[in-house]
């Protein structure tokens, strides 16, 4: 029904990325670099008089995450973001941008404050995914991150999510349901992290390179997949170059956006919501037909022939 | 009278194809009896993973599934691979199992209502859900949607399926939105974990149930021990993400036993019967 168009100076056509793309390992460690702009600043630059909300009224504030109701020229809107630090300290502050479930319960009150107010609303991905620990697992993160996916596929307000760092698994799909989907030029979006792909498939963090290769989580691949709607050009050399040119790209394509969202009746937008996820995977129908055989070892195979 | 082979090393004492050991108490079982008492051990009643086939037969009732969607199969998006190309893993668990993906989705009755059924089979590359599975699912429960019955659905899942990359992360939100759907037209969406439900899948459908149902330590939990050590540094205690412990903190609402499972879904799909005024109003 709606078409990205590019205005906001979005990326659409994965042909024109062709001649700058890197290895996907290091789209990865780009888009892991400490020094890129991460939710706090980039809140603070691309929103005017961001207030920010704390805490899921059941257990506790997540520092990972971040959110709250801010002005983007001038139109209030809900930003749910999830933040990384740029030290170590922050980072053990802010969990390395792993939220715990009280996380995504607190991203679930904004979602319904933004539905109750008809604000649309933005989220900022950044993470390597929900954190796994036993802490996590005993306060329900699966649950917690299937009730985030939940509401936003039916929130009756515009949704835009953007990756701008690192999107890890099921812990930034509970972010990600958008009208829209962009991401950062240098972003990456995977299943899992490459570590923990390794670890499971070639049973060995260390061949995190391999897993990346494989996976193939950049952005301009999952552009050409259809699996996010444009790419937020970043400066070149990377959004770690110039923070403020960056911000200033990331508030163009949000601008436009928001603008044209507004626009689309709201049973639309749900109905649209809905038809960009469901198409979503590739199967084939061959239709009725014998499954391959099971292989026969060479002997049985020549015996057979013999006997012919 | 069996012949004994002169150049095998070493005697097996309990031939594999009659004896199965609980991995549990160390019981050897007998495997005829093990599968007249449903896969459950007789000692420790340890539940040992049931196939899919073997799943629906013990639901449903006698000779009422007629299966949906029978014939799709994986495409390969990334052309990914690992120690084995992705295609040629999917032929190799496609002999194994003989199936074609990691669910088997249909309509059957139990207790006489009419439902719509998904089990999914872990012996398929883990129960892993990728695309297939993710739209078997989503037209299960649009199915259900259209006809107006309850859906069960019984996962079995190590969780999204690497090989198809983000597409497989996509079909979590893909699931949960056409189970939403269910839900907002007050339609009954039962959902039960068995051994084991991780990952993606309980980070998505299998956490929306109306009611959730588990069996008996079934091991229940959004991430593998793999990747919490890898993550953390740091083992999960024992017991942990069991069933019994889920049912402890809240999210599950009944541990059931295997013999009794049966019983217990036909008791909530003929409760949560919509009446058939509310039915006429509905449409």
């Amino acid at each position: 029904m709606q078409a990205v168009t590019s205005d906001g100076g979005v990326i659409i056509d994965p042909a024109a990325l062709s001649e700058r793309r890197g290895s996907p390992w290091d789209a990865v460690r780009l888009a892991r670099d400490q020094r890129r702009p991460h939710s706090i600043e980039l809140i603070g630059s691309v929103f005017d008089r961001f207030q920010e909300l704390h805490g899921d009224r059941g257990y506790r504030d997540d520092p990972a995450v971040v959110c709250g109701i801010g002005e983007l020229e001038g139109r209030a809107v809900v930003i749910v973001a999830q933040q990384k630090g740029a030290s170590t300290d922050e980072n053990i502050e802010r969990n390395f941008g792993m939220s715990y479930p009280e996380g995504y319960r607190k991203a679930i009150r904004m979602y319904r404050l933004a539905e109750r107010f008809r604000l649309p609303l933005i989220t900022l991905i950044d993470t390597p995914g929900a954190y796994p620990g036993p802490e996590a697992e005993e306060r329900g993160q699966g649950e917690a991150i299937a009730k985030s996916i939940q509401v936003m596929s039916v929130l009756r307000t515009p949704i835009i999510a953007v990756v701008i760092g690192e999107g890890g698994s099921g812990g930034a799909l509970a972010l990600g349901v958008g009208d829209v989907v962009l991401m950062l030029e240098n972003a990456v979006y995977s299943v899992i992290t490459p570590e923990g792909c390794a670890a499971i498939l070639f049973r060995s963090a260390a061949e995190a390179e391999r897993a990346a290769m494989a996976m193939r989580p950049s952005a301009p691949d999952l552009l050409a997949l259809g699996i996010v709607d444009g790419l937020v050009p970043e400066p070149a050399g990377g959004a770690h170059t110039d923070h403020i040119v960056m911000s200033a790209s990331l508030k163009r394509a949000l601008v436009a956006q928001v603008e044209r969202l507004d626009r689309v009746p709201l049973a639309d937008l749900l109905s649209a919501r809905y038809d960009r996820f469901r198409a979503m995977g590739v199967w084939v129908d061959p239709g009725a037909g014998a499954l391959a055989e099971r292989s026969r070892p060479w002997w049985r195979r020549m015996l057979n022939r013999a006997r012919l | 009278m069996r012949l004994r082979m002169p150049f095998r090393r070493g005697k097996t004492e309990f031939p594999s194809h009659l004896w199965t050991q609980c991995p549990n108490c160390g019981e050897m079982l007998f495997n005829k009896q093990l599968v007249r008492n449903l896969s459950v051990c007789t000692k420790c009643e340890h539940h040992f993973k049931l196939g899919a086939r073997e799943r629906i037969a013990l639901i449903v009732d006698s000779d009422s599934f007629t299966e949906r969607d029978a014939t799709l199969v994986s495409g390969d998006p990334l052309g990914f691979t690992d120690s084995k190309a992705y295609p040629a893993r999917i032929i190799e668990s496609q002999t194994k199992t003989g199936e074609r993906d990691a669910v088997i989705t249909g309509d059957a009755s139990l207790g006489g209502v009419p439902i719509t059924l998904a089990v999914m089979n872990f012996a398929f590359m883990g129960g892993s859900m990728g695309g297939v599975v993710g739209e078997k699912i989503t037209r299960a429960a649009e199915h259900a949607l259209s006809a107006r019955r309850p859906l069960i659905i019984v996962s079995a899942s190590g969780g999204a399926r690497m090989q198809e990359g983000t597409i497989a992360l996509m079909q979590l939100a893909k699931t949960v939105a056409a189970l939403t759907r269910l839900g907002d037209a007050g339609l009954l969406f039962l959902s039960v974990l068995t051994d084991p439900t991780t990952g993606g899948v309980l980070a998505s459908f299998a956490s929306l149930g109306d009611i959730i149902l588990a069996e008996p330590g079934a091991l229940i939990g959004f991430s593998g021990a793999r990747v919490t050590s890898e993550t953390i540094g740091e083992k999960l205690p024992m017991g942990f993400q069991r069933a019994e412990f889920l049912l402890e903190r809240g999210f599950v609402d009944q541990v059931v036993p295997r013999a009794q499972l049966r019983d217990r879904l036909a008791f909530f799909v003929a409760a949560c019967r919509l009446p058939v005024a509310e039915l006429r109003w509905g449409l």
